[in-house]
């Protein structure tokens, strides 16, 4: 094949072009991935996906406008650059690319979204778990007119009033071992216009006349509802709450199913993006040794690539933490590396991947794991010395920070389950699950926040999401707190 | 199969409901942010959008988040120096380096600060103002004409036929005339069969055959469409009755009128216009400033124009009265007015204008608002407020109010033109 065509300017047919090698080179590595829908966008339509999480459309809120007006701020003084691409897990996958981009940055893109992420979303198991890249394009759609319908029935300020509410708590709408099941906006709306209209028919005033029957105390009063500790809060104020009507009953529900779809996202952050990383690099590149770009182009091309890649040391100006393309891509090439040239040291840490097809192992690691099980089974010692990772301990009562661990034989493994609990969900969001609810009582409701290692919650906030939380609940609600002995340790309360 | 789709040309502001949920939910901080705004302008950025700051504080979303304290560690990339066991002394504010800020410290507590458009500026700027005592003065003719739809009619222009309307006629007509023929074929039918299960004669059963086959053609015959089923759509001319509005701007440009105060007369005529044109499509504006003689001029020349001279206030109501006599008819016009002056006229001027303005002009006018900027130092009140005073305690459609701090011009405007009650 004579090299494709390179300039600064892309046009559609070239894209085309280079989509076509892309493709070809990724079958060459049995890249499994779902049909791609590429989309050529402006800049202010990347602003409007920003502001929509990257979702191809969204309910109206404030809290979006807020983000838009945000990143539409930042751009415009120059504070921030756009992402080259957005992809969405969907079936077909969705890649929308900026028209500013220049041709080598759409084939880049083209690679990494449309072939990378593409692949990730269709292969890794939480994906497969948790989404439906089939039907979240209907859902979304659902979600939207459903919201709007309830705005024009109930008015915009309820329906905010809910899905601020929601989105206080939108952390916790998810399930995280408990498959959620399949999501259909069809059958979804089908039965909720059935619930409705059963309950309209079955409608009788009479009914609220009817004596009460007295309450009977001996029962169900000493047994704990929740029998187990519910983590998905939204979804038991979904199922539970006293005081939701259907249609707000709807919505938590919508936010919920959305939280759900990110979930994975969020658990797959460093592989995710390492993987897509990886394979840009490995796709450009073999494209290349065919000589199918040339030099001109792989240099653009590797001038971006190391942009992306670049890992920050903890006193360089700029540093945010790691960065989870540097450590992704990293990681993919060393497994790679380990596969293919495998020291001794990699034979010891790694027996199943020395020697073993790099291909497979790959692949397998990209199904099989999350961000966290992924750095505790993969990062290797080699990785961790190139990379200068150290751990600083800040423990309570101690007047000064201290070095844990650095790169040294002793500190090989407790580096690397540092790094993989710091990517561990637990890590970010303190653990508040809901442990009673007093049905035969006040029909308050009672979250408890397993405190760990100390770790408190940020005080006016979680105040502020506990009235939230009341404002679905309708009854009060009440956050304790719960040391690992199991005593309780900070309480507080909110009454409608 | 892979598809390439070029989105650039759909819809770009899919944001903007959104930004427009956002802007209502904190209307309140916008609402001071651009009242404060108005003082700080020169006229010509009156209209232009601006910044708006709301507190991070109230924006935040909330959630469950650590705060800051118990035991963490972090891993951090690009150790040179550092073995285990090393002391680094905690850095400043809790936060920073040490990554203790992942916890609690949360996003910048910065204002969130935006900048409204020029549209969402004047949006709040004019909020519930309104001209007062607006009446439908005179229903003109010539030019509130309007087609409205007016039904169907049967004959029309072809661009005017309506499709469904037509189906739906032929529906009807097929199903009003095919009816009794289907009755007709079906008896025919049966009892061709029970005359060949009867084997009656042969020329009786060739009778009801030829009978089933007519009524079949008959049947068939009938057209699916017709010309008595095409129906048009029809309308028809009413007239829209239109309330016609002139606002007449008096600004007193004499020498005692200072930069200062011009400023602040400018300033106010400014948003009266802005408010006008924005509001009010169909209100003509008239300018007039004055010294010692009035003379009418273009909105540029009125706001941008240096001019000074003497001060006689009673040459511009004169020109006011007589360009209302000629053009603008009280019969047909709401007439309004505004008047800026410093107040300092001299001899018979401040008295013989108060009593032209009371005998000629406001019976004339549906409201009159005199705005005086007086001198800083100024104590006592001007020959023309004291007259004006008179004037004010016997007529209710006059008001007159006194600026003398840019950021008084707001308040007062909207205290002048506050949408009534109902």
């Amino acid at each position: 094949m004579s090299p494709l065509p390179h300039g600064p300017e892309w046009e559609f047919e070239l894209l085309q072009r280079y989509d076509e090698v892309i493709a070809q080179t990724a079958a060459e590595f049995e890249l499994d991935t779902y049909p791609n829908q590429i989309e050529i966008i402006n800049s202010e339509q990347m602003l409007d996906a920003y502001a929509s999480a990257g979702l191809p459309l969204g309910y109206p809120h404030w809290s979006y406008g807020k983000a838009f007006i945000r990143h539409e701020q930042a751009y415009r003084r120059g504070y921030q650059g756009l992402a080259y691409e957005i992809v969405i897990n969907s079936n077909p996958c969705i890649a929308y690319l900026m028209e500013e981009n220049s041709l080598m940055m759409q084939a880049l893109v083209i690679a990494h979204a449309s072939y990378g992420h593409n692949s990730f979303f269709k292969g890794n198991y939480l994906f497969k778990q948790f989404t439906q890249a089939d039907a979240i394009l209907d859902y979304l759609v659902f979600a939207r007119r459903y919201v709007m319908e309830c705005e024009q029935r109930y008015g915009v300020a309820d329906v905010e009033e809910v899905i601020d509410s929601c989105h206080a708590l939108m952390e916790y709408g998810v399930d995280r071992y408990k498959r959620p099941q399949p999501l259909s906006a069809k059958e979804k709306e089908a039965r909720r216009n059935e619930i409705e209209e059963h309950q309209r028919r079955q409608f009788n005033d009479l009914w609220r006349t009817l004596p009460q029957a007295t309450p009977s105390s001996t029962a169900a009063s000493t047994s704990v509802f929740p029998e187990e500790p519910e983590e998905n809060i939204l979804y038991f104020v979904e199922k539970h709450s006293p005081r939701l009507a259907p249609w707000q009953r709807e919505l938590v529900r919508i936010v919920r199913k959305l939280s759900q779809y990110f979930y994975p996202q969020t658990q797959t952050k460093v592989m995710n993006e390492g993987w897509a990383t990886f394979w840009h690099y490995t796709l450009i590149s073999r494209m290349y040794d065919k000589k199918l770009v040339d030099d001109a182009f792989m240099l653009e091309f590797l001038h971006s690539h190391t942009n992306v890649v670049t890992q920050r040391g903890f006193d360089q100006e700029g540093y945010r933490g790691v960065n989870p393309y540097a450590l992704g891509f990293a990681m993919m090439q060393d497994v790679r590396r380990i596969c293919e040239d495998p020291t001794e040291e990699d034979a010891a840490w790694f027996p199943e991947l020395a020697g073993a097809d790099w291909r497979k192992s790959l692949d397998f690691a990209m199904r099989n794991f999350k961000d966290e099980s992924f750095i505790a089974q993969y990062l290797s010692p080699r990785l961790i010395r190139e990379m200068r990772l150290f751990v600083v301990a800040d423990h309570v009562g101690k007047a000064e920070l201290e070095v844990d661990s650095i790169h040294d034989e002793q500190g090989y493994k407790r580096v690397r389950r540092m790094l993989a609990d710091q990517h561990k969900r637990d890590n970010l969001l303190p653990d508040i699950q809901v442990a009673r609810y007093e049905r035969d009582g006040d029909r308050s409701l009672t979250l408890r926040n397993q405190l760990f290692r100390g770790r408190p919650l940020a005080e006016d906030q979680a105040n502020e999401v506990l009235r939230h939380l009341g404002r679905l609940w309708g009854f009060p609600v009440r956050l304790e707190a719960v040391d690992a002995e199991g005593r309780i340790d900070g309480y507080r309360e909110w009454r409608p | 199969m892979n598809y390439l789709i070029d989105r650039r040309l759909n819809g770009r502001n899919k944001s903007a409901v959104n930004r427009e949920r956002f802007i209502r939910r904190y209307k309140d901080h916008i609402r001071r942010s651009v009242k404060g705004m108005i003082a700080e302008r020169s006229i010509t950025d009156m209209a232009k959008g601006g910044d708006v700051k709301v507190p991070a504080k109230d924006i935040s979303e909330p959630g469950f988040r650590y705060g800051t304290g118990g035991d963490w560690e972090f891993v951090h990339p690009g150790n040179k120096e550092f073995v285990r066991g090393d002391k680094i002394p905690r850095p400043e504010g809790g936060g920073g380096g040490s990554g203790g800020g992942e916890a609690g410290t949360g996003e910048s507590v910065d204002d969130f600060v935006f900048t409204l458009s020029r549209e969402e500026f004047l949006n709040i700027f004019f909020e519930d103002l309104e001209l007062p005592n607006l009446m439908r003065t005179a229903i003109a003719e010539a030019e509130g004409k309007k087609l409205v739809r007016a039904g169907y009619v049967k004959e029309g222009t072809p661009a005017n036929l309506s499709v469904g309307r037509t189906m739906k006629t032929a529906l009807a007509r097929r199903i009003a005339l095919s009816g009794p023929l289907k009755e007709e074929l079906e008896e025919a039918c049966e009892a061709l069969a029970a005359a060949t299960r009867a084997g009656q004669p042969q020329a009786r059963i060739a009778a009801l055959e030829s009978r089933v086959l007519e009524l079949r053609g008959r049947l068939e015959r009938l057209p699916f469409l017709d010309d008595v089923d095409l129906r048009y759509r029809h309308r028809t001319t009413v007239p829209r009755p239109a309330a016609r509005a002139v606002m007449f701007c008096l600004m007193d440009v004499s020498a005692s009128m200072d930069e200062r105060k011009k400023d602040l007369a400018k300033r106010f005529f400014t948003l009266l216009y802005l408010f006008l044109t924005r509001k009010y499509e169909r209100v003509e504006l008239v300018f007039i400033r004055h010294t010692d003689e009035a003379q009418e001029v273009d909105e540029d020349t009125f706001f941008y124009d240096t001019q000074s001279g003497g001060t006689v206030v009673y040459s511009a109501l004169e020109l006011m009265h007589q360009i209302c006599e000629a053009r603008y008819q009280r019969s047909e016009w709401n007439i309004y007015a505004a008047q800026a002056s410093d107040g300092d006229a001299f001899g018979a001027d401040p008295a013989k204008s108060a009593r032209f303005l009371r005998e000629q002009v406001l019976p004339l006018t549906r409201y009159f608002a005199y705005i005086e900027c007086p001198d800083e130092n100024q104590s006592g009140n001007s020959s023309l407020w004291v007259e004006y005073e008179e004037v004010k305690g016997s007529d209710l459609n006059f008001a007159m109010r006194r600026v003398s701090q840019p950021q008084e011009i707001y308040p007062v405007f909207r205290d002048l033109f506050r949408k009534e009650k109902v």
